[in-house]
């Protein structure tokens, strides 16, 4: 009885470990066998590099250059915000704040973390949208500026987080040696702590831009989703976007471009993947030095 | 008098001491701000009559009662799925494996799958649990399809407690001819518990966040069923939107801000509870684990 319950539990673990194969599989299986037909349809090229996008026209057009040059601008505009204020952060929290500040700031991280991205959408879009509108004298304030405020701040969580563990597991003796030579507190933290924990600070980076280029649902609700190509104060429409606005209706060529267009955002996210496992590669072999 | 060497450096200290304070000031002030703005806004809506009625195009009727029963079923089913599915495929990753490279590839599908974002888990989730499956769109769709995105984090935090189980007390049992499965189910799982639980938060909190992956699996009715089983099994079998679903629709695409405000609040809380509740067990297993 025992011996027969033992191999039934081993197999019941085997599978449940192969189950998180088999969802990478049917995940890129169906993307790739639901995405290809449009682009084989419409041509790669007009595809990927077509600047306009016309689905619903009498003669639709499909080229979804807009949205990869607007994701990826987007992507590049929260990291050009998020980046320094997450690093300053994290490198104030790990080396200088004191436990109570540590503790107090680290609820308020994981929270930040925790609201759900549709909120971030509402305050967005009531608030921040508004606020362009008239700071910058626009006839409608849902642009790609806004969409850039809100995924930087979405974006922040990640990088402080990531950005604490790299620069906590920096050896306390380098930190003493630095200052004991007289070094002060910014040029030991700056200087010897922070280059230590360099490959740490990029894998934060990079999750930052798999997490803006990804989101889609506060994005939609503040960028206006119009297909233009990127211009900082007018609407544009994210590779997420253009997927999720036309998803709930579409039909034909059309639903089928939309799987293409999820596609190559696969593609995009499997790259930054790979740059993540990259860097942490790099990370793991100066720490052995 | 000092140097001007010396007066540099000082300079320099006060900037990137400033820049710290300010960076780290902004942080806080965002989530201060955000949760002030969503209180003033929403809490004037909020009445029990809100969250225990449901719409009606009849009276014009703006309850949510349908949404956050939605919710709970979309949780309870997501994380009995999940719990199983996650731990066994931690469980067999530290303690059954031998195969080096089957472990490598198992570790590299997780990683692939916490990268993916949900929208593209909306979609695939539509084409294969909806289509392919033939649940239709379903508030069970909509829950297997937010259990693979979760797997990925139950099992990473599993995995960290299962390392921190002492060798001797696994050891031990095997020495006095205990089979892996009573090993596993005596010393193992009672000794990764904490890892469990903290996974099981952070699912949750992801679970009632989460809004792209269940708009097209879990869809945006807000009927409301009966509470005897049948209806309940009925409402798993049919399209509902969550909370965070209902949030997006009513301000999106019905211009109800006030009401969309009204969850949000509900939303702010249940993210404060699930952080709390994370770190309460973090607490409570460091201090048991001390002693």
């Amino acid at each position: 009885m025992g011996k027969v319950m033992d191999r039934v539990m081993r197999g019941f673990f085997l599978l449940c470990g192969l189950v998180t194969i088999a969802c990478v599989l049917v995940i890129t299986i169906y993307l790739i066998l639901s995405g290809l037909p449009a682009i084989a349809e419409i041509g790669p090229v007009k595809f990927l590099f077509g600047t306009t996008w016309a689905s619903t026209a009498q003669d639709p057009k499909y080229g979804i250059l807009p949205f990869i040059l607007t994701s990826i601008y987007g992507t590049f505009g929260a990291i050009l915000i998020g980046v320094p204020v997450g690093f300053f952060t994290a490198v104030y929290l790990s080396k200088l704040a004191p436990e109570g500040v540590k503790k107090v700031v680290g609820f308020v991280v994981s929270l930040l973390a925790s609201i759900p991205s549709v909120v971030y959408g509402l305050v967005g879009m009531l608030f921040l949208v508004p606020l362009i509108r008239k700071v910058f004298h626009l006839a409608d304030g849902a642009s790609l500026l806004a969409a850039i405020i809100v995924l930087a701040i979405m974006i922040l969580p990640s990088i402080i987080n990531v950005s604490i563990t790299a620069l906590d597991a920096v050896p306390k003796k380098y930190e003493m040696g630095a200052l004991a030579l007289g070094a002060t507190e910014y040029e030991t933290y700056f200087r010897v702590s922070v280059p230590a924990a360099k490959s740490g600070i990029m894998a934060g980076v990079v999750l930052g831009v798999g997490r803006a280029i990804g989101e889609a649902m506060a994005v939609m609700m503040v960028a206006g989703n119009v297909a233009n190509m990127p211009k900082l104060f007018g609407s544009v429409c994210f590779l997420t976007t253009a997927v999720a606005k036309e998803m709930s209706y579409a039909s034909g060529l059309q639903k089928q471009a939309l799987f293409s267009i999820a596609l190559v955002l696969f593609v995009f996210i499997m790259l930054i993947n790979l740059a993540l496992r990259k860097v942490m590669a790099g990370g793991e072999k100066t720490n052995e030095k | 008098m000092k140097s001007s060497v010396e007066r540099q450096r000082f300079v320099k200290q006060l900037l990137w001491r400033s820049a710290m304070y300010l960076c780290t000031g902004l942080t806080c002030l965002i989530l201060i701000f955000l949760i002030g703005y969503v209180l003033v806004q929403g809490v004037k809506g909020l009445s029990l009559h809100f969250i225990t009625s449901k719409p009606s195009y009849l009276t014009g009727n703006i309850g949510i009662l349908p949404d956050i029963v939605n919710t709970v079923l979309v949780l309870l089913v997501s994380i009995i799925v999940l719990l199983p599915l996650g731990v066994g495929a931690a469980v067999y990753l530290s303690e059954y494996a031998r195969n080096y490279r089957l472990v490598k590839l198992i570790d590299y599908a997780a990683e692939i799958l916490s990268g993916i974002p949900s929208i593209i888990y909306g979609l695939v989730g539509m084409l294969f649990f909806c289509q392919f499956l033939k649940l239709q769109t379903s508030l069970l769709a909509g829950s297997l399809t937010l259990v693979v995105m979760n797997l990925p984090t139950i099992m990473r935090t599993t995995r960290e407690s299962l390392l921190s189980v002492q060798k001797g007390l696994r050891e031990g049992a095997y020495g006095l001819g205990a089979s892996k499965w009573r090993v596993v189910r005596t010393i193992v799982l009672p000794e990764c518990m904490d890892g469990i639980i903290t996974g099981c938060i952070l699912s949750a909190g992801r679970i009632l966040g989460e809004s792209a992956a269940l708009l097209f699996t879990a869809g945006f009715a807000h009927t409301l069923r009966s509470f005897s089983l049948s209806g309940i099994l009925g409402a798993i079998r049919s399209s509902g939107a969550t909370l965070t679903v209902a949030l997006y629709v009513y301000a999106k695409e019905q211009g109800e801000f006030q009401v969309a405000f009204s969850i949000a609040v509900i939303l702010l809380l249940l993210a404060v509870l699930v952080n709390l509740g994370a770190e309460a067990v973090k607490g409570y297993y460091m201090k048991k684990k001390k002693v």
